[in-house]
């Protein structure tokens, strides 16, 4: 087993941004039980289109934890313009890197992001911009 | 306070081991190949060691091999039964679906070569059901491989009877001995065993060594091509230190079965009672017929490494079969052999104790463990999803 770096221990063992949002403005949830990690995320969003708030709950390993930790302080008070920007290499970076095996859990911070902006744009009747779109069920973007 | 509950992992070395090991590097350092007094020397503590292991496992010195560990033992023991069976044209092989890798991945190989497998089902409960391997063996068997106790969740074989049910078929029989070498006893005759393996790190020995059990009149295939040491079966200069140092070690743990397997399986059983307190807990694996040591669990809602991360964090030292912790995708096959769902076995923990344990400890893991996970489910979006369906 690979040593996770300071910052993923920090973020694993002090996550941020724990909880649910009651009345959310977008909810997503990603991955699967069956590979061992599933994230849920909450975005409370105002009328500037900027996150104000942000939560997470989340099934899975250190890394799985961390990665929904430190995503969700990437985006907070950020404009969904800017939050749907975030990619996973940037979550990684932003945690001093990932073991190998772990990147996955990096795809799924950004697919949780963008999937509950997804319900977002979906719930205001609104498409949002295709390559910023989750990719979804995509479990491929497991093993890169 | 440090908490080492891994011991199904490996053992810390006792100090009657290191003892018996020391000399041999500085001292009795020779070669035992070498003529001279000073290989002599070595020739001596590796013939002792050869004498003690057999002695212990109901053996005869001629019948010990000494090999690198419990993987190359396995490896030896399946490969060997294969060429026998080859050349009678028997080539139908017999195992169960929670095997060691080191058993399961030789036994694929073969499969991939020609070879028909049949890998028993293990239950619930982890336990092979003797009329169902009796109705595997057809007249083209030509090994029977089912490990004695189980490395994840310590469940005991019935080994002696697959033993006899070999025999009378004229089958090989192996069993992979490691998880249960020093701590549950071992007689080859008694229980019909044609080959065995076990590994010195299991019972406080040091790692790199191991032993291969062949009864007498099978002809052994090595693995490793060179000198004649180990009759010619298996080359390379013995490695002294560890093997002295094995059988310093697997003499004390046998020697202390009697005395320590009640004080450790009082201390299981604690740690079991104080763990199914939690809430969707379940216990993996049979509850009597386990090692005395062995504690699995799954608990529902967490996954097993971020678990152990946290455990880690207050000195607590345990294993897991997520697949987090395996470095692939999949949990572990020993889970799924018992039939648990991806999501239980991915919450799984082994604590695995040994003499070293103490009460305190287990008091100790008791007031940590079920805060930790409190505060896991707190954040587990399956775990909540479970107390909705309620």
């Amino acid at each position: 087993m690979m040593m996770y770096s300071e910052k993923v221990m920090d973020h694993f063992t002090n996550p941020r941004n724990v909880g649910e949002i009651d009345g959310a403005s977008g909810v997503g949830e990603v991955g699967n039980a069956k590979c061992g990690d599933i994230m849920k995320i909450f975005l409370k969003i105002d009328d500037d289109g900027v996150i104000t708030d942000v939560k997470f709950n989340t099934f899975g390993c250190g890394a799985a934890i961390a990665t929904s930790s430190m995503a969700t302080e990437m985006i907070k008070g950020k404009h969904i313009e800017d939050a749907m920007k975030l990619t996973n290499k940037a979550v990684a970076q932003a945690l001093d890197g990932l073991p190998p095996v772990k990147l996955h859990c990096s795809v799924l911070a950004e697919e949780g992001v963008r999937t509950a902006l997804l319900d977002y744009f979906t719930r205001r009747g609104e498409e949002m911009p295709e390559e910023y779109k989750p990719r979804h069920e995509d479990c491929d973007a497991c093993f890169i | 306070m440090n908490i080492y509950a891994d011991n199904a992992a490996t053992t810390k070395v006792s100090k009657t081991a290191l003892d018996a090991m020391l000399p041999c590097f500085a001292e009795a350092y020779g070669n035992p190949s070498s003529p001279h007094h000073i290989g002599q020397e070595a020739a001596k503590l590796l013939m002792a060691a050869r004498e003690t292991v057999a002695g212990y496992i109901g053996a005869e010195p001629s019948e010990v091999l000494f090999t690198s560990g419990g993987s190359e033992s396995d490896n030896q023991a399946i490969i060997t039964a294969a060429v026998l069976g080859a050349r009678r044209g028997k080539k139908h092989l017999v195992s169960t679906k929670f095997e060691h890798h080191a058993v399961l991945h030789t036994l694929k190989k073969l499969e991939k070569e020609g070879f028909l497998l049949t890998l028993l089902d293990v239950h619930e409960d982890g336990l092979v059901r003797l009329e169902e391997l009796e109705a595997a063996l057809r007249p083209d068997t030509a090994l029977v491989t089912v490990m004695y106790a189980n490395n994840e969740i310590g469940t005991i074989q019935p080994i002696k009877e697959i033993g006899a049910i070999c025999r009378e078929k004229g089958v090989l029989f192996h069993t992979d001995a490691v998880q249960a070498a020093g701590h549950l006893p071992i007689n080859v005759k008694d229980q019909n065993i044609d080959m065995l393996s076990l590994s010195a790190h299991k019972f406080c020995g040091p790692k790199g060594a191991g032993v291969f059990f062949v009864r007498k009149g099978i002809a052994i295939t090595s693995l490793i091509e060179g000198g004649a040491q180990e009759r010619g079966k298996r080359a390379g200069t013995e490695n002294v230190p560890a093997i002295v140092g094995m059988a310093a070690a697997f003499k004390e743990a046998c020697d202390n079965i009697a005395e320590n397997t009640p004080k450790i399986r009082a201390l299981r059983d604690k740690l079991i009672d104080g763990i199914l307190k939690m809430d969707e807990v379940i216990l993996n694996g049979d509850r009597e017929k386990r090692l005395p040591g062995n504690v699995n669990v799954s608990i529902k809602g967490i996954e097993g490494e971020s678990l152990l991360l946290m455990l880690d964090h207050v000195g607590i030292c345990g294993s897991s079969g997520s697949a987090c912790t395996s470095g692939s995708l999949d949990p572990s096959h020993v889970l799924l052999a018992i039939g648990l769902v991806h999501e239980v076995a991915h919450g799984s923990l082994r604590l695995s104790l040994d003499e070293n344990n103490t009460e305190e400890e287990i008091d100790y893991i008791l007031e940590k463990l079920p805060p930790i996970v409190e505060r896991l489910r707190s954040m587990s979006p399956v775990w909540k999803k479970m107390k909705e369906g309620k």
